[in-house]
């Protein structure tokens, strides 16, 4: 009596496709097909941040995303972010690097949120850019360190001395 | 060169950086049966009768357990240290699962399915036949002759009640010309919101059973499964993953002891529990609310010449952790502010709320709010700047508590306040400030806290560990004190290295999973306790474990033990630091040599009979646009005596989430209840008002450096610290803005737009 | 895993009628970041759905010859806040929108739902009252439109006609209504982000050539009542009247004769009443500056 239905989609650069139960939120999808364990769940109705990923460059919280509207869409999680040969991406770096991750739960999700900024290509003033993040809750470091670490990849991203 | 003392990376870091860390419901073997739970829809009720069939007849259902069938053994679940003294044992008043329901949540049964959506349908397919009870939520209400009783022989609902006096308050209030400042102040049922919620699975395993668990007291909670099920506690092993965050919610027994019941009743089989968000609001622990009534008695000379302080604590319907935290608020009162003559009394009572346990600050986040506004209420009864009221009352250097053996080495109240005050320009602002008059309005202020470090000599404190050294000449170590975010896992890295004398901290390798089976047993996070009592075993093993290398050294060396050293990794000539072999070398050796092969390991355990003081400070800024019955906060800064910090960059990243957590408790964070249902309202991270990323000024977090002489490396608490100044510090900055004094938390629109009418700054037709 | 009976796609509109016809009980998913949450906790579980998310001829904002603004009912907050044409001529709606949940919710979350679902908070609500927006619903008898002040029927009910397989396929804001014309929203919440609104205000002028007059003002709030509501009393007290300060007091007190919020465990009605007086006055003075007008 389960519906499945094959989806088709892009993950982490990888083309890739699976019967899915219908029921499935995209979190369930990445979690338990692909095992993409940095997808986390702290709410599961879109108020915590914790499982967001990039579809087709856009955060959504996967888990009030069906998973059958996966089908056809380019998908990034945290596992995609480190390069082939095990780089880590600048994002990553910059939340070692500042402190900016605690107890780990909050931090993949923030990270890809930091991706869209990032890869807008476009400046966020210190307001605008609090308020990109504000999808995200943490009760660890009180955002502190993760502006910190967001504030200056995008410095360092469009060539700009950090003002701090 | 030092290994503490430095801002070094996280050991952790690359792993949560890159998603690899795993938690809890990433290590749930495939098959695993979900189980859930289903709460009562009554604040106070017998469960009559559960109706299962339907339940049943769900494909994928496979079994539905009631209270009716759970063992008849109450059971405490409080992470506290097992006493051998039964009157010392905690209260034990909880089941499995409940007939007689004590609150809106209480846990009645449990369905067990395959699949999640089955184990769902399963749990609204329940139909459960009450018995209503009248039911009490207000903690002066439950105190009252004829309220409804929660637990039979606890008289009117008073879980406990103690009082300490010191000299003699009723004559010393009798003296001539003092001035009253009385006041009652609220605070509020706050949860802990970590992001992972709570959540375990159990499986047996030759007969043994096994307890996968997101907790913070792996050791604790063996003990407490054991308790629960009637069986064995060396029959329970706990493992301990990384965990998303506690802050003394995971201090307690949660769902482990029905997880593993669950699993017994399904012959062993791997069964899960997963808290849901609205679950973990309400039947997981939530932060004691407590009432306080506060007299103080002032000279004229802005002298304290008496006071009176009465705590009622909101327990709500199991002990948990009881009187202890009302117990430590109370006794903050006498040292933070010494004064001659006290009287205090502090009751905690049960009502018909979700159970309150540990919370980050345990009592104290309350206590400061309280005696924090009594004490700016003093300041402007007298006319006195609340900054230079505090430095003439607060607790001076030298101060010595006989109870706790604690002495106030530094004069670090004043040092820190000094620091704060400076970083924020309290003084120009505060006369600036005091000008404003048009509808926004700014304002400064500044509160202090007292806390102490772990929970001597009221309970056990000892911590244990094990030290191998690695044929990479690197050292594992491993001990039952746990990371649960804060950092720890990094800071006994640091420790290590330096006690045993490695390279790095890079050269230890930290084993951050307990599995109580291997692990040595450790009490866990709490009580802001790890990092000064493991410093105690950690010197004690690493002395061990460097005997051990040097009297192997002896013999390839040639030299006497007491002539060598151990120093940056490599064993060296003490008199002019020759390099000897490094220990790669050396544990190779040692391990190979086919005439006396050793693996060089340590381990010791050591009993901690001391206590350490960690004070600090918080100073806020504020602009309250009163029209609109709200407050932004332009500036804090936390300032912090916590010794001497092993990781700076890890210490400053803690205190800033304990900012957070103050702001929040100070300005927004309340969990709600209907009155005429006992219904929890807003249990869910959309109307629970945790403070997000635009609610945040930049936090300023600064330290006070002055080294712990009772610990190896000169430090102390820092856990909860800096959870428990920031709501005063608010508060006061909007007396100061405002004029209006306001004596409950959190201060939202609702709260203003009350006091703002009643003060008549606000005006409706 | 939700729970749910059965799943049906519509990838266009016809689809989307014709599933609706053949499934009447079917709950219809746009974004979903409602009705998914809902069927978490329990309320729609067990339904079956057809989602409508997959229909892309419902996204976009396209300005139509004459001159009306169409926004596809699946356009995501996010998309209508950086759409060039709401920028231009809207940009209070958009910027009203801007404020609805986070920056996730707004990317997955669409005009269509948020108006379908007939509550009185949400954000976009009071905005596209205050600019007389019109409803475009598309059934099996084809296209039936309809003010936007008619399309909520009570709290949580609209005039969708799931019998006809209506399904909601666009907002249209009429050239009169935004030209020249300058809106100001404020969202009053406990929090900065995250939050639904304790109450929602938006006002909008248009302002004589000379900038001297007022020539038409629009309000409407969200939570001031079981749905959204313009104030007329207020309305007719500024229309045609010079922008002052003590206009704008005497407006912001004239909102209390339209509006009826209610208590409840989120806010007191005598504290909406409070908010609501201040928010219109500022928003009046903030719409007068976009107009390029001064508060004498």
């Amino acid at each position: 009596m389960s519906q499945y239905k094959l989806i088709r989609c892009n993950i982490n650069g990888t083309d890739v496709e699976k019967m899915v139960d219908v029921r499935a939120s995209l979190t369930d999808m990445l979690r338990n097909e692909y095992h993409l364990t940095s997808v986390k769940k702290g709410c599961e109705v879109g108020e915590c941040g914790a499982c967001t990923v990039l579809i087709d460059g856009e955060t959504f919280n996967s888990c009030i995303y069906l998973a059958v509207w996966a089908d056809g869409k380019h998908i990034r999680t945290l596992e995609g972010l480190m390069s082939p040969d095990g780089e880590l991406s600048d994002i990553q770096q910059a939340f070692i690097d500042e402190t900016a991750i605690q107890c780990g739960f909050c931090s993949p999700g923030f990270m890809l949120t930091a991706v869209e900024i990032l890869e807008s290509g476009r400046f966020y003033g210190d307001e605008e850019l609090r308020k990109q993040l504000s999808g995200h809750l943490c009760r660890c470091t009180g955002y502190e360190n993760i502006f910190r670490a967001v504030k200056k990849t995008m410095y360092r991203r469009l060539g700009m001395e950090i003002d701090f | 060169m030092n290994k503490v003392g430095r801002s070094e990376v996280r050991i952790d870091a690359f792993d949560k950086a890159t998603g690899r860390t795993r938690y809890y419901e990433d290590r749930v073997p495939p098959g695993a049966l979900y189980a859930r739970i289903k709460h009562a829809e009554k604040a106070h009720a017998l469960v009559k009768s559960v109706d299962t069939a339907a339940a049943l007849a769900i494909p994928g259902v496979l079994k539905v357990l009631t209270c009716f069938d759970v063992p008849d053994i109450p059971f405490p679940t409080a992470g506290h240290p097992w006493s051998m003294d039964p009157g010392h044992q905690d209260v034990a008043d909880r089941h499995l699962l409940n007939r007689h329901v004590r609150y809106w949540g209480d846990d009645v049964a449990v369905v067990i399915a395959e699949n999640e959506v089955a184990a769902m349908q399963g749990v609204r397919a329940l139909t459960v036949e009450y018995e209503e009870l009248p039911f009490v939520l207000d903690v002066q209400k439950a105190m009252e002759p004829g309220a409804p009783q929660l637990h039979e022989g606890v008289e009117n609902n008073i879980l406990k009640h103690t009082s300490s006096r010191l000299g003699d308050y009723q004559s010393a209030i009798t003296e001539e010309g003092l001035i009253q400042v009385e006041g009652w102040y609220e605070t509020p049922t706050v949860q802990h919101c970590h992001i992972e919620n709570h959540g375990c699975f159990a499986y047996e395993e030759n007969g043994r059973i096994v307890v996968v668990t997101s907790t913070q007291i792996p050791h604790i909670i063996r003990r407490v499964v054991g308790q629960a099920l009637g069986r064995p506690w060396a029959d329970i092993q706990i493992i301990k993953p990384y965990i998303g965050g506690g802050f003394g919610n995971k201090q307690d027994a949660l769902y482990e002891p029905l997880c593993a019941w669950c699993c017994t009743q399904m012959n062993g089989r791997c069964v899960r529990i997963d808290c849901s968000r609205e679950e973990t609001f309400v039947s997981n622990r939530v932060r004691h609310a407590i009432r306080f009534h506060i007299v103080s008695w002032l000279r004229r000379d802005g002298s304290i010449a008496a006071r009176k302080v009465e705590l009622f604590s909101n327990q709500g319907a199991y002990a948990s952790h009881g009187h202890s935290i009302a117990a430590k608020g109370m006794g903050s009162f006498a040292q933070h502010y010494p004064c001659s003559h006290m009287e205090c009394d502090s009751y905690t009572v049960y009502t018909n709320r979700p159970a309150a346990g540990a919370m980050r600050g345990y009592g104290m986040p309350q206590a400061s709010f309280a005696d924090e506004a009594n004490i700016d209420d003093c300041a402007a009864a007298l006319g006195m700047d609340p900054l230079e009221f505090r430095r003439k009352n607060i607790m001076p250097q030298g101060f010595h508590d006989n109870f706790s053996g604690n002495t106030n080495y530094y004069d670090t109240y004043r040092q820190c306040m000094s620091k704060g005050a400076a970083y924020i320009d309290y003084a120009r602002k505060r006369a600036e400030y005091a000008g404003d008059t048009g509808p926004v309005r700014r304002g400064i202020g500044v509160a202090t806290f007292w806390y102490n470090t772990g929970v001597y000599p009221i309970s056990l404190e000892t911590s244990s560990n094990r030290m191998l050294l690695n044929l990479d000449g690197t050292v594992t170590f491993q001990c039952g004190e746990t990371e649960i975010g804060q950092g720890a896992d990094t800071a006994y890295a640091q420790m290590v290295a330096q006690a045993v004398g490695l390279k790095s901290y890079r050269d230890v390798r930290v084993v951050s999973c307990q599995d109580t089976d291997i692990t040595p047993v450790g009490l866990g996070a709490y009580a802001s306790r790890q990092t000064y009592m493991e410093s105690f075993s950690i010197r004690q093993t690493a002395d061990l474990l460097r005997q051990k290398i040097l009297d192997y050294a002896k013999d390839l060396t040639e030299l006497p033990p007491e002539e060598m050293d151990v120093v940056d990794g490599t064993v060296v000539r003490k008199d002019d630091g020759k390099a000897l072999m490094d220990l790669r070398h050396l544990a190779m050796t040692a391990q190979y040599n086919p005439v006396h092969s050793e693996h060089i390991t340590a381990e010791s355990t050591y009993t901690i009979r001391s206590n350490a003081y960690s004070f600090g400070c918080t100073f806020a800024e504020v602009e309250v646009d009163i029209p609109l019955c709200k407050v932004t906060l332009k500036n804090i800064v936390n300032v912090h005596d916590c010794g001497n910090l092993i990781n700076p960059a890890l210490a400053e990243a803690q205190v800033h989430g304990g900012m957070s957590m103050a702001i929040g408790y100070g300005l927004s964070e309340q969990l709600l209840f209907d009155e005429k249902t006992g219904r929890p309202l807003n249990n869910n991270l959309l109307d629970y008002k945790l403070s997000t990323f635009m609610d945040h000024p930049h936090l300023e977090a600064q330290f006070v450096e002055n080294p712990e002489p009772t610990s190896p490396f000169g430090t102390k608490a820092l856990g909860e610290p800096p959870a428990c100044s920031g709501a005063p510090a608010i508060r006061n900055a909007i007396l100061h803005a405002t004029g209006v004094a306001i004596d409950r938390i959190p201060i939202n629109p609702h709260v203003l737009f009350a006091e703002f009418s009643r003060a008549g700054l606000i005006q409706d037709d | 895993m939700y729970d749910m009976k059965a799943l049906y796609e519509a990838v266009s509109v016809e689809e989307a009628v014709a599933l609706r016809l053949a499934h009447p009980e079917a709950q219809i998913i746009a974004g979903g970041s409602d009705v998914l949450v809902q069927m978490r906790e329990g309320k729609r579980a067990g339904r079956e759905l057809i989602s409508i998310y997959g229909i892309d001829a419902l996204r976009g904002v396209v300005l139509e010859s004459d001159g009306t603004i169409r926004i596809g009912s699946l356009t995501s907050f996010s998309h209508i806040t950086r759409d060039p044409l709401i920028q231009r001529y809207v940009n209070v709606l958009g910027e009203a929108v801007d404020q609805v949940g986070s920056p996730q919710i707004r990317n997955i979350g669409t005009i269509g739902g948020n108006t379908c679902n007939g509550v009185t908070s949400a954000d976009s609500a009071s905005t596209l009252h205050a600019l007389e927006a019109v409803v475009e619903l598309t059934g099996k008898n084809g296209v039936r439109r309809l003010p936007i002040h008619e399309f909520y029927l009570k709290a949580g009910v609209v005039d969708i006609r799931a019998e006809e397989g209506e399904i909601q396929t666009a907002i249209l804001i009429p050239r009169d209504s935004y030209e020249n014309t300058f809106g100001h929203y404020i969202k009053y919440g406990l929090r900065n982000a995250m939050e639904i609104a304790t109450l929602g205000c938006s006002v909008n002028v248009r302002l004589s050539a000379e900038k001297r007059t007022i020539e038409r003002c629009r309000i409407a709030y969200g939570v001031a009542g079981p749905v959204p509501m313009r104030c007329p009393t207020a309305e007719a007290l500024a229309n045609g009247q010079r922008p002052t300060a003590a206009l704008a007091e005497a407006f912001s007190r004239a909102v209390l004769e339209d509006i009826n919020p209610r208590d409840s465990w989120r806010a007191s009605k005598a504290f909406r009443q409070h908010i609501a007086v201040e928010m219109a006055a500022r928003c009046l003075t903030e719409a007068v500056k976009k107009a390029g007008g001064v508060m004498e």
